[in-house]
């Protein structure tokens, strides 16, 4: 194609891409950086029905609209939001780093600050469920695609549900069922002996519930992916392999597999995203107290009852550091096979 | 429910035609707030209203919609349906107006108590109370030979003797999910405690304190007598479980009060045992351990005069004295003339003649609020001590508040 051809080719959907992504990420970058006018406040009586008068504090409104009109970005911050205690919380780490001798109390202390205990949590999941989803989803591919051909309508749909049903749905469903009254959490405590076992108390296991919760929901995709990779799988290669010899297993490692290569890759890719903004299973198990993510930070700026804009708009920018580091490995190998195809 | 909505509805709506009240406005009305029965009766009475169109957004995601829908000029919503907690953002963002001139002009007929007043300006008019206080389980103290407490240290001995003759288990009730709700349970506890969130006439945290170590370690001590689910049950899981026979003790939401004996499918012996009590002081202070809260409704800053006088002859109109019935005067404790408690109202009117305190209305308590939330649960679950907890909530609240502009 020349380069001419694909410049109108393309312009379109760069347009679209500049107005609905860049455009967007370059408002959320300025957010971040801005932040509110320092607060003019002062004392007023306030009067409350059943109490009565007290003095409060409140907003001067003529003082801050002044502020306001003067520079409506706000005040320039620059990158102190990002390095707040709330978010990479620098200053805190040095007072850790100079407090503790040992590795272990200094991971302990940083497992204190916010951002390091979701990140611990963050990327556990995505290393957790990233490949067993993968395996998953492989394997499900593979026993639906030997199975006799009146049977498989029936079971893609059975194997689809779990992607069907809305993401908050199907977390609310597992939380019931773990819950310490509901059909797993009853059977935990009855093997547990213990009448006052709790899977939703414990840390351990309530990340082990998202984790699973995690991979059921994304392994449909996973399998439909690598379903549809195996109707293009040549049958005179598993015919010379099986004349060969190869069994079933090895069919498998060294046909199907590398058949289905660049198809891993590209479930890998959109599952490490994926799961690196995990959100739903946190917030569907009511799991805020063992778990958190960058998503349910931004969540929570912007659900108080004093909305965080710039605290939301930096959280939102490391997440798309994190998942740019995260995929760095996957998008350099693929530019390596792109180059070296040519 | 559902069903009982639209008859409620219908109702509010048959018996204003019936009485011939006239509503006419001549601008829009558009109204965001919090879902409940309350709430719905008065935007029922305001939709009664004839000569421009009357709308409602009611949803229990109001406080993250009510600010950007009053912003913009014009804005999409005409007035926001708030609590005390909730009147600071907006009033933060400068987005609702005084109502002093509309009060003068049609608001005379309007209780002195109903006017929300903040220096001399009225930013918004209160219809309903509402205060978290003892709701219990009779029958269940009577089986245990107990006497109903008055103070959180005689509730955990209730609570020992429940569980020691074996009646029940968990006997404890209290909406602790981590978040609002946990962050709430603690700012009831503190105040308890005599303790203030904030140096005086400052936004520095004032949390970690004496006061704040004993209010942890009540709660804590209460938990150990609640279903070990206890930091994911909110204050509608606590409710369904009262309502289930698990629990026989909690302090809970007056607003809740006359559901838990009429919601669909209650036991009983709930049913039969149900009891309001006073709120519980806690630490021999002589304060009790909860907060006092009004819900009212604001008219936007950015519509024009037209529609501003619209919203406040409507929004009126549904608080009336007129719309109190045999169905909407238990939905709560109304603020509105003429109207007469029942006994689930005994609560919150017990927690306002004891001297509650009203739920800070300060700029930076929303954040405050939040990082209490946010920072709790590991003191709850046993993962580290109160006072560090209470440092973790500072240095929270500080960074959100260094970035918001109340600290430097």
């Amino acid at each position: 194609m020349r380069h001419k051809t694909f410049l109108w080719f393309f312009l379109p959907t760069g347009l679209a891409m500049l107005l609905f992504i860049a455009m967007p990420i370059v408002s959320v970058v300025t957010q971040s950086i801005f932040a509110p006018h320092p607060a003019v406040l002062l004392e007023v009586e306030n009067c409350t029905p059943l109490i009565g008068c007290t003095t409060e504090t409140t907003v001067d409104q003529e003082a801050t609209a002044a502020l306001r009109a003067e520079k409506p970005l706000g005040r320039f911050v620059g990158l102190d939001i990002y390095f707040n205690r709330g978010h990479l919380a620098i200053q805190e780490i040095g007072q850790i780093w100079a407090a503790n001798e040992t590795w272990g109390g200094f991971f302990t202390e940083l497992g204190n600050l916010p951002f390091y205990r979701a990140m611990a949590f963050t990327l556990t999941f995505v290393a957790v469920v990233t490949p067993l989803t993968i395996v998953l989803g492989l394997v499900i591919a593979l026993a639906v695609n030997s199975l006799h051909r009146q049977l498989k309508g029936l079971m893609i749909f059975f194997s689809l549900l779990p992607m069907i049903v809305t993401p908050l749905i199907g977390s609310l469903i597992l939380f019931w069922m773990i819950d310490s009254r509901g059909v797993i959490g009853n059977a935990l405590v009855y093997l547990a002996g213990d009448p006052d076992f709790s899977l939703k108390a414990s840390t351990g296991l309530m990340w082990v519930a998202l984790m699973v919760y995690g991979v059921w929901h994304a392994a449909p995709f996973a399998f439909v992916v690598f379903y549809a990779g195996l109707q293009t799988l040549p049958q005179d290669q598993i015919e010379a392999a099986q004349i060969d010899g190869a069994t079933r297993w090895q069919q498998v490692k060294f046909v199907v597999v590398p058949h289905l290569m660049p198809l891993v890759t590209f479930v890998a890719l959109i599952q490490l995203m994926d799961n690196f903004k995990v959100f739903e299973p946190i917030i569907g198990f009511s799991a805020q107290a063992h778990a958190q993510s960058l998503s349910t930070f931004i969540f929570y700026d912007l659900g108080g009852e004093t909305r965080q804009l710039s605290s939301a708009a930096a959280t939102s920018v490391m997440t798309i550091f994190g998942v740019a580091i995260l995929l760095s490995p996957v998008l350099v190998r693929t530019w390596r096979d792109f180059k070296g195809a040519r | 429910m559902f069903l009982k909505k639209i008859a409620l509805a219908g109702s509010v709506a048959a018996f204003a035609a019936s009485a011939g009240y006239a509503c006419e406005i001549g601008a829009r009305v558009n109204i965001v707030g919090n879902e409940f029965a309350a709430i719905q009766a008065v935007a029922a009475g305001a939709k009664e209203c004839t000569g421009a169109s009357v709308e409602s957004n009611l949803t229990s995601e109001h406080q993250t919609i009510n600010v950007a829908g009053l912003s913009g000029n014009p804005s999409e919503y005409t007035t926001a349906i708030i609590a005390n907690s909730s009147v600071v953002a907006l009033m933060n963002e400068d987005v609702i107006r005084p109502l002093n001139d509309l009060v003068e002009k049609y608001g005379q007929d309007l209780q002195p108590g109903q006017l929300i007043k903040i220096g001399d300006n009225i930013m918004a008019i209160a219809f309903m109370a509402n205060a978290q206080h003892l709701m219990y389980r009779k029958d269940i103290l009577e089986q245990a030979g107990v006497e109903v407490p008055t103070t959180y240290e005689e509730m955990l001995e209730v609570a020992e003797a429940i569980r020691a003759q074996g009646i029940m288990q968990n006997p404890v009730g209290g909406a602790y999910a981590s978040g609002w709700n946990l962050a709430q349970e603690f700012n009831n506890m503190f105040l308890g405690y005599g303790g203030s969130h904030f140096k005086p006439g400052t936004a520095e945290p004032n949390v970690n304190s004496e006061a704040g170590v004993n209010a942890l370690n009540m709660m804590k001590a209460l938990s150990e007598y609640m279903n070990p689910d206890f930091l994911t049950h909110d204050s509608n899981a606590t409710n369904a479980e009262y309502r289930a026979g698990n629990v026989a003790i909690m302090n809970m939401w007056g607003s809740r009060a006359s559901q838990q004996t009429t919601t669909e499918g209650v036991l009983q012996e709930v049913i039969d045992g149900h009891a309001i009590g006073a709120p519980l002081t806690v630490g021999g202070g002589d304060i009790p351990a909860t907060t006092l809260w009004w819900d009212g409704w604001t008219v936007g800053k950015n519509i024009s005069d037209e529609e501003a006088e619209a919203t406040f002859i409507a929004m009126k109109h549904g608080i009336r004295p007129d719309m109190l019935n045999d169905e909407t005067t238990p939905l709560a404790v109304w603020l509105i003339e003429g109207y007469q408690p029942g006994k689930d109202a005994e609560g919150v009117f017990a927690a306002a003649k004891m001297g509650t305190p009203p739920y800070p209305m300060l700029p930076y308590m929303g954040l405050m609020h939040s990082a209490l939330g946010n920072e709790l649960a590991d003191f709850m679950q046993g993962k580290e001590s109160a006072e560090q907890a209470l440092a973790d909530v500072e240095a929270a609240y500080r960074a959100a508040a260094i970035e918001q502009g109340y600290l430097q």
